[in-house]
């Protein structure tokens, strides 16, 4: 770690309020996450957890509050290499082929921008296939790799600017469960090393025992902050994705069958 | 090689490769956004240029120019505001721009139906020494573009949220798809047409990553594709008498289908040779039930 932990939030969010149509979806939300932690927001579906978190890096619109990151308001910041993104997405694939390194390499552009890459950045792009376990598949193209190496393509690509603050939304959607151990792995060595993470979950899952905080949104409003809520009953089950308790409690045969 | 010896083959042979070079080499961004038609709709509003360049007695290829550049800005800022009635606006934006072509050609004391014709479908012996000097500077300003910004244009079509956080000029860059496009379409209108100029900026695309594994190598295939089909499909004009947009056209629908044929084996010797063959299913599944068990609900 090569920055001392400090006490100056990394996003702070006051009084967030967006709307998507008529229909408010953040109705005041705080939201601060400090450098080094690792923060979940977590909550229904519509409980306006991804819209929090696409207003932290200024892809929904906020129609009151605010939003710093690293200190600066976002109207005025501009250090995006210190911003790493995984949009929620099942592909990672346009409308052309392309490969993992190609893909990856597009994350290196916050720090390039105009500029041709050079060798500092080809070696941050490798490293960052690498981190994901792709380096065999970096020259395939993304359109051949499964659900969950998309997932890593996607995350490889935040990767690449080796940046500070980490801000997934749902990463492990639709991930088999080979890959969201390997994603499990790369969030912890990202975590070792100092980065700051903001992740958007449906449900804590196999990333449980990275997470520091949890924000629990529901209806647009923060309803829990501080550690990670215990799971109970149903949900504390390993493998569970979203089965009805019922469906799930009861063995296939006894109540069928005498 | 009888074929080069008219000046107007010349001229129009020029013309076709540079057309070859520029479409695919655009197109395959288009193709990215999942926009293949967006050449179409630029290629019809350009036709309100054609008009205006023959009632003001001006070369067609630069008014041609000046107002698909207009159009192509208008619509991408519908793509960013008219989120839900974007659409509409477009076919709005897209058949006023015919209509509006057809009207003012027929005002105009030198435009004829013969020569909305040639502006509609191609033609290669009215390209005129103006249409060559116009077609070779606008040429280069696509290729400065579509090569030179290839990295930032291909993060952008990609993936345009992840772009906008990575603090790329996102906007502009969109801006600058919209009018390199529309510049294309111009520079192709001469060879092929407003109508199938389209065609050329999609097909060589879809036929090349047929067999494509990466963006670089889907886009130096296109051009290669583009180009032989559009010289090709001239020098074929010039022996046959068949419209030049149509013969170019439909050679590259061929290479299409000729590179589907060659991908679908390709591909499964890819995929073959990707995984270890797993074998069959070993799991011994037990009988349903012993065949004596008494079922009571």
């Amino acid at each position: 770690m090569t920055e001392p932990r400090t006490s100056e939030p990394v996003i702070r969010m006051r009084g967030a309020t967006a709307t998507l149509g008529a229909r408010p979806v953040l109705r005041g939300v705080d939201l601060t996450v400090h450098a080094g932690e690792v923060a979940a927001l977590l909550g229904a579906n519509g409980s306006g957890k991804s819209t929090a978190v696409r207003s932290v890096i200024g892809q929904v619109p906020l129609t009151g509050g605010t939003v710093e990151l690293f200190g600066t308001p976002l109207r005025r910041f501009r250090r995006w290499a210190r911003v790493g993104y995984v949009p929620q997405r099942t592909t990672a694939a346009g409308g052309v082929p392309a490969t993992v390194r190609e893909v990856v390499a597009s994350g290196r552009l916050s720090r390039t921008r105009l500029r041709p890459p050079g060798r500092a950045d080809r070696a941050a792009v490798e490293r960052a296939i690498g981190l994901v376990g792709l380096t065999d598949r970096a020259a395939d193209s993304v359109n051949a790799l499964s659900g969950g190496q998309h997932q890593r393509v996607l995350i490889a690509r935040a990767l690449a600017s080796e940046p500070e603050l980490l801000i997934m939304d749902e990463p492990m959607a639709g991930v088999d469960l080979a890959s969201q151990e390997i994603l499990a792995q790369t969030l912890r060595e990202q975590v070792a090393a100092g980065t700051t993470v903001l992740l958007v979950l449906h449900e804590l899952g196999p990333l449980e025992p990275l997470i520091d905080r949890a924000v629990v949104l529901r209806d647009g409003c923060v309803t829990h902050d501080g550690p990670p809520p215990e799971a109970v009953g149903q949900h504390a089950l390993p493998g569970h994705d979203h089965v009805h308790p019922h469906a799930a409690s009861e063995p296939a045969r006894t109540g069928l069958l005498t | 090689m009888e074929f080069l010896t008219p000046p107007f083959m010349q001229r129009a042979l020029v013309a076709a490769v540079l057309v070859g070079i520029t479409a695919p080499a655009i197109g395959i961004y288009l193709v990215q956004r999942r926009q293949a038609l967006m050449g179409d709709g630029i290629g019809h509003i350009a036709m309100t240029g054609v008009g205006l360049g023959f009632l003001l007695s001006t070369n067609p290829v630069w008014m041609a120019t000046l107002v698909a550049v207009a159009g192509s800005v208008v619509m991408e800022l519908i793509r960013w505001y008219g989120r839900t009635r974007g659409d509409i606006a477009l076919a709005m934006l897209f058949y006023g721009g015919m209509a509006g072509g057809v009207m003012l050609i027929n005002l105009s004391d030198t435009g004829s139906n013969a020569n909305l014709t040639s502006f509609l479908f191609g033609s290669l012996s009215t390209v005129s020494e103006e249409d060559v000097t116009a077609i070779v500077v606008l040429a280069a300003l696509v290729v400065l573009v579509t090569v030179g910004l290839r990295r930032q244009l291909f993060a952008v079509s990609q993936d345009e949220e992840f772009a906008r956080v990575t603090g790329l000029p996102v906007r502009a860059l969109n801006l600058l798809v919209a009018v390199t496009a529309a510049v294309t379409v111009t520079v192709a209108m001469r060879v092929v047409g407003l109508l199938l100029v389209s065609a050329l900026m999609v097909v060589p695309v879809a036929a090349a990553q047929q067999i494509s594994k990466s963006f670089r190598a889907t886009f130096v295939l296109a051009v290669v594709i583009g180009t032989a089909v559009t010289l090709a499909g001239t020098v074929t004009s010039y022996y046959q008498d068949v419209p030049p947009g149509a013969t170019i056209v439909l050679l590259a629908i061929a290479a299409f289908v000729a590179l589907t044929a060659l991908a679908t084996p390709l591909a499964r010797r890819r995929a073959r040779a990707r995984e270890e063959d797993p074998g069959q299913c070993t799991l011994e599944v037990p009988a349903a039930r012993p065949a004596g068990d008494d079922v009571r609900v």
